[in-house]
């Protein structure tokens, strides 16, 4: 497994309250996404486990990407992938955003 | 989506799981955020799952406490190993001090985790002992059935070990993979490959024909809280008492002349002709109309 | 081994009286000057409905027989290759004639029979999971082979590279086939040496029968599974 941990500057902080949630299934082509509160409201940690090799630049764009799209300032996503193209990576990501943090929560 | 109208078998452990329950009533044991993964597959440098793949938690259906456990298909195909086994055996302990009306299991499940082969086979045989001993405490253990992968393996022992089993047609219940068989006894013995001859043999509606599950029901989240809601209502009714030594006569006496009835049976056609009027339509039949055929020939 | 040398071992020659028809083995013998039933299979067989069922009964027969005096031990010898593989088998449910060997073991549990396993050549997954696994005390005899699978088939089946498996199995007692693994990780209680003298190591073992399933926090102990027994009392406590 390959692991990495990004932090990024966040757009703004998230307002509602974060509920720890936990999106998606670790199946062959998919993942989890697991959501939790994090103390720094500035920035947003990321930290992948993922089985596919040699990606790291792919998910630095699809997270910068998703940190872009929503105010993930308070925010720590842990990832667990068994090789999940962006695409469905990045709908795991906003999924999990939803349940964490829409106004549903 | 509120997962209540979907199909049992697409839906993932924690989506059936919310679909079952009183809405907003789990809580969760041993949470993702726990972290509590297994070290075997890490040291195999296999994929984790924060829940090691199972859903252990409280919840209420139709007002009664339940104790749940749920588990995952689709990660390692719901394979038990030390952790995923031990969340379950805790479960079952709990339920002797906190008594609730049942523990649900919805099992989906290829047995023991190879990669840590040895725990998972210990954790089975653990959890077999636990399921035996919260019945013989009068809680009974309801084992449901319709994933991807059934219930197999030990977990197919376990099944059985239930006052309960509710399946869908969907569901499979037996004890040895048919790819295994083939493998090891070739094509002609057991042609995995043929899915409505492992359906005749191991799927939902020949188990209910058998008496082998309890209960059958359709695909549908909701037809399995009906299901649970109403076994649940039985057993407040009357409780659930330690199996007696009659009872095991009797269940004894029932599987001999099953396997007696049946000495040369290798196709579920066989199990239809013998109960159904019309044998051939059995596959095509409804859930409802299978049921009341089923119920008419008792 | 024979069974005759196993049992002249274990009981004294003239101190049992057990009779093996065909892979099942059955009878009486004496342990401490105590009558004791012995229950068990033979010639790694491998346990198809029938013998689930002839198991189920001697168990059944041993219960019913003591039901209004004193229960006496059960001793189940274990030598099975497992479950058998058979289409017949699977349609019949195997699975719930397990089940129900299962639920005879826990009956004679709760009537207050003491239940020792033996294992005797072989102890393999879903044949070792319908009773002998079940028992109080799990014992292996030195040459007993314990497994759910040998290491070239899971390798084929998991997806794993075998050296993999090979490199990792030296160092943890967690996946490989092994009796050792097995006590390690609490899943077997004993095993016996060959200068044991097998007379005593049975009365002994017997003698050190507790009446929950503790096998978790053995594990703990050896240090072969030590996530078990916490992981199960969180949430057990939670």
């Amino acid at each position: 497994m390959e692991q990495f941990i990004l932090t990024l500057p966040s757009k703004a902080p998230q307002q509602s309250a974060v509920h720890t949630v936990i999106c998606g299934v670790v199946s062959s082509g998919n993942l989890e996404v697991l959501v939790e509160p994090l103390v720094t409201r500035d920035a947003c940690e990321i930290v992948v486990n993922t089985s596919a090799h040699g990606f790291q630049d792919i998910w630095e764009a699809v997270l910068k990407d998703f940190a872009e799209r929503h105010a993930v300032g308070g925010l720590r996503l842990s990832i667990n992938d068994a090789g999940a193209t962006p695409a469905v990576v990045s709908l795991r990501l906003d999924q999990a955003f939803e349940t964490c943090c829409g106004d549903a929560a | 989506m509120t997962g209540r109208s979907i199909s049992y078998f697409e839906a993932s452990a924690r989506l059936r799981l919310s679909g079952l329950v009183d809405a907003n009533s789990f809580s969760e044991f041993c949470p993702p955020a726990m972290r509590k993964t297994s070290p075997h597959l890490a040291r195999l440098d296999a994929p984790l799952a924060f829940d090691d793949g199972v859903v252990v938690g409280r919840a209420t259906l139709a007002g009664h406490s339940v104790l749940v456990a749920a588990q995952e298909g689709r990660f390692n195909g719901g394979a038990v190993g030390e952790v995923h086994g031990a969340k379950i055996r805790g479960l079952l302990d709990k339920a002797v001090s906190e008594k609730p009306a049942a523990v649900l299991l919805l099992v989906d499940s290829g047995g023991v985790r190879l990669h840590e082969a040895n725990a998972g086979l210990i954790a089975i045989s653990e959890i077999m002992r636990a399921v035996l001993r919260a019945q013989a405490a009068g809680i009974p253990v309801f084992a449901l059935v319709g994933g991807s992968c059934g219930a197999f393996g030990g977990m197919g022992i376990v099944t059985r070990l239930c006052a309960e089993v509710v399946m869908s047609e969907q569901g499979r219940l037996a004890l040895s993979g048919p790819e295994v068989i083939e493998t090891v006894k070739g094509v002609e013995e057991f042609d995995s490959r043929d899915r409505a001859l492992v359906w005749r043999v191991t799927g939902g509606k020949l188990r209910r024909a058998l008496g082998e599950a309890t209960q059958l029901v359709d695909d549908l989240i909701p037809a399995f809280r009906d299901a649970a809601a109403d076994l649940i209502a039985k057993y407040q009714a009357q409780p659930l008492t330690p199996v007696s030594l009659e009872e095991l006569l009797g269940e004894h006496a029932k599987l001999t002349a099953r396997s007696e009835r049946f000495s040369n049976a290798r196709d579920g056609r066989e199990i239809w002709q013998a109960i159904f009027a019309d044998a051939a339509r059995v596959p095509e039949l409804s859930v409802d109309d299978f049921n009341r055929q089923l119920g008419e020939q008792a | 081994m024979s069974e005759q040398i196993l049992f002249d071992r274990l009981f004294g020659a003239g101190g049992h009286k057990i009779s093996s028809e065909g892979l099942f083995l059955h009878g009486l013998a004496e342990v401490d000057g105590q009558a004791i039933s012995v229950i068990g299979t033979r010639d790694h067989a491998a346990i198809d409905v029938t013998l689930a069922l002839r198991i189920a009964d001697a168990i059944l027969q041993t219960v019913r027989t003591d039901a209004t005096t004193s229960p006496r031990p059960i001793l189940f010898i274990a030598d099975t290759q497992g479950q058998a593989l058979s289409r017949h088998d699977e349609l019949l449910g195997l699975n719930g004639y397990f089940a129900h060997v299962a639920r005879c073991v826990d009956l004679a549990r709760r009537q207050g029979h003491q239940l020792v396993t033996l294992i005797h050549g072989e102890a393999v997954s879903g044949g070792f999971l319908a009773y002998g696994m079940l028992a109080d005390r799990i014992c292996a005899l030195p040459d007993a082979q314990v497994r759910v699978m040998d290491l070239r088939a899971m390798s084929r089946v998991a997806k794993i590279n075998l050296e993999k498996l090979e490199e990792l199995a030296a160092v943890s007692p967690v996946f490989a086939p092994g009796a050792e693994n097995y006590w390690k990780m609490g899943g077997i209680h004993e095993i016996w040496s060959a200068k044991d003298n097998w007379t005593e190591r049975l009365a002994a073992s017997f003698a050190s029968i507790t009446n929950s399933d503790s096998r978790a926090a053995i594990g703990v102990e050896r240090g072969g599974r030590k996530l078990a027994a916490s992981i199960a009392q969180l949430v057990a406590d939670a």
